[in-house]
């Protein structure tokens, strides 16, 4: 077990290696001085800001000590420096990124958590109208813009109703602490985690349904099923631990597309995380950030792969042994 | 076996629900021009027309007195075109990688794979907004990035089946026919890998018409064509008075990438009823 997360964690480092790679010649292939592009659209009219930056990443020099430089700072952590906002992007992605693993994983918890329930109810009972509706909304949210949910669900939810705040990460000016401020900050979370969740659950609804059905029909069931036991301990312990298998992978495959989403659905709730934090650096042209985040985003994803590898090792006995 | 499967697709309900749906978007990105020849930014009354209002306005003006029908009318243009030709780019890239991939195995197919693993684990939504923000937002990069960060699914399909395919009689026989390998690929190997590809790419295109609005709705659109995503993302700012604004536009949306998820999943059965979802 520790072999197989040893030997994930060291390819989850190529793959940020390549990811610094990646952004490299993503400057370099942007139109334009590369100085300029990594001082952004405000730095680039001081000269000396450009000045330090040639020198810093030595951008007189040839390609591959220019590589080197940049790999070298970014493994310090240094992602450079927005000078929109007068101040290191590692700090404005640190301050912001709280948030975003907040909603984030409550979005991926809430969406594994409901959509295998849904899937599971839905094959237990196919070809029922449970199974209908449950089908039909899946098709349904599967095919809803995700930010589109998120406006219409504020407007509902906390314009018109008045339920849930549809604004922000908790109440501004309430000064609360401890117990009360947690309560809040979960209110706010609400909102955003379940439009984000669902287009995952629509997933993974239909995965699990799917797999249920697979499984059900294998010769282990039948074995199970001739010996005696009860169709609902066949159902949990044998049919639903091997129909988790694949979701769990699919979810594994995903975990880039919840991060994504979340640029999505912190623009529209306010949330302060850095997906809005991309989003406000889309507008300023503060290419810096930008590749920042978007650095930080695919470790992000390499971490929720990490969770979900792990995962399968918890219901997969035989991954322990090799 | 082909005429087996297009009536397997007709009996589908799902599938025939949306093909309706689907036509009556092409239908109206087709004639839209004729219907509504003017710019869709023309501003043509007064802003804040509630729709069913006025005659000739159905769906009433925006925040700047354009013709929402207008918009949405020619936004099914740019959802279509930029959903079909990304899937098509998509493709291009993607097939050949799995393909060659798929094929000679070994070293190639480690490198192709690594290099597909790749793509499939940064988040592509915000590779896209990367690329689109250090390159130009023109209709031709939304595409690009589109492609780009859709081709992985159509790289490991592909290669999955010509892995399996390879090994088959008439494949070996092509070889010691004395055929080359690029002609063994695409005239023995590629076609009898087709029925999923075609279920693969029908989804893709529902993705890629969801991503396009995305992109668009946070301004990476292309500045010139008025498209669905652009719509809302301009109407958000006046939600509260004015909610049909975002409404509206997203109802186009949903429904257009139902009705793709509907053909693509009535093509599935009726094509090939043993492929799973695993591949996406």
């Amino acid at each position: 077990m520790i072999r197989f997360i040893l030997a994930r964690l060291v390819k989850a480092v190529v793959i940020l290696l390549a990811i610094l790679i990646f952004n490299f010649l993503l400057i370099h292939a942007a139109p334009g001085d590369p100085a300029a592009v990594m001082a952004g659209e405000a730095g680039a009219t001081d000269e000396k800001f450009i000045a330090d930056l040639r020198a810093r990443f030595g951008l007189d020099q040839p390609f591959g000590v220019q590589l080197w430089l940049y790999v070298k700072s970014t493994v310090q952590l240094d992602l450079g420096f927005s000078y929109r906002q007068n101040m290191p992007v590692i700090d404005l992605i640190w301050d912001r990124l709280p948030a975003t693993l907040l909603l984030t994983l409550t979005a991926f918890v809430i969406a594994l958590v409901l959509g295998v329930t849904a899937g599971v109810l839905a094959a237990s009972k196919q070809g029922t109208w449970w199974d209908s509706i449950i089908s039909s909304m899946a098709l349904l949210f599967y095919a809803t813009p995700l930010f589109w949910v998120a406006l219409m669900a504020s407007l509902l939810f906390s314009v018109v109703l008045g339920w849930l705040p549809g604004y922000g990460y908790e109440t501004i000016g309430a000064n609360y602490t401890g117990f009360e401020r947690a309560l809040d900050i979960g209110k706010h979370l609400i909102l955003p985690a379940t439009t984000l969740g669902l287009f995952f659950m629509a997933v993974y609804m239909r995965m699990t349904r799917a797999s249920m059905l697979e499984m059900s029909r294998l010769d282990f069931v039948k074995t199970a099923r001739a010996k005696g036991l009860k169709n609902r301990v066949i159902q949990r312990r044998h049919v639903l631990r091997n129909a988790l298998l694949p979701v769990i992978t699919l979810a594994g495959l995903q975990a880039g597309q919840i991060v994504g989403g979340a640029v999505l659905t912190e623009t529209v709730f306010a949330w302060p995380g850095i997906g809005r934090l991309l989003f406000e650096a889309i507008s300023q042209r503060d290419y810096s950030v930008m590749l920042g985040v978007f650095f930080v985003s695919a470790a992000m994803v390499l971490l929720f792969n990490l969770i979900t590898d792990v995962l399968y090792v918890l219901v997969d006995p035989r991954i322990r042994l090799t | 076996m082909m005429l087996d499967g297009f009536k397997r697709f007709a009996r589908n309900r799902g599938a025939a629900i949306g093909l309706v749906i689907l036509l009556f978007v092409i239908l109206t990105a087709i004639l839209g021009p004729l219907l509504y020849p003017d710019s869709p930014w023309k501003m043509v009354q007064r802003p804040f027309l509630p729709p069913f209002t006025m005659d000739g306005l159905p769906l009433g003006t925006d925040a700047l007195g354009r013709d929402v029908m207008a918009g949405l009318v020619h936004g099914a243009r740019i959802s279509l075109l930029v959903g079909l030709v990304s899937t098509v780019v998509a493709l291009l890239i993607g097939v050949p990688i799995g393909a060659l991939a798929g094929y000679f195995g070994g070293f190639i197919d480690d490198a192709l794979m690594r290099f597909t693993e790749f793509f499939q684990t940064i988040p592509s939504f915000a590779l896209a907004i990367v690329l689109l923000a250090i390159f130009q937002p023109s209709l031709f990069y939304v595409i690009l990035a589109i492609a780009i960060v859709s081709w992985p699914p159509v790289a490991r399909l592909v290669r999955g089946e010509v892995l399996s395919l390879r090994s088959r009689e008439y494949v070996e026989a092509a070889m010691l026919s004395g055929q080359g390998t690029l002609q063994i690929i695409t005239r023995q190997i590629l076609p009898n890998a087709l029925p999923p590809i075609i279920v693969l790419a029908s989804l893709m295109v529902a993705t890629a018409i969801l991503l396009e609005s995305s992109l668009s709705f946070l301004g990476l659109g292309d500045p010139n064509v008025m498209s669905w995503g652009y719509m809302i993302g301009t109407a958000r700012t006046v939600m509260r008075t004015a909610w049909w604004l975002s409404f509206i536009p997203g109802v186009a949306i949903l429904l257009t990438v139902l009705a793709m998820n509907l053909i693509g999943e009535g093509l599935n059965d009726a094509l090939n009823p043993r492929l799973s979802r695993k591949s996406r």
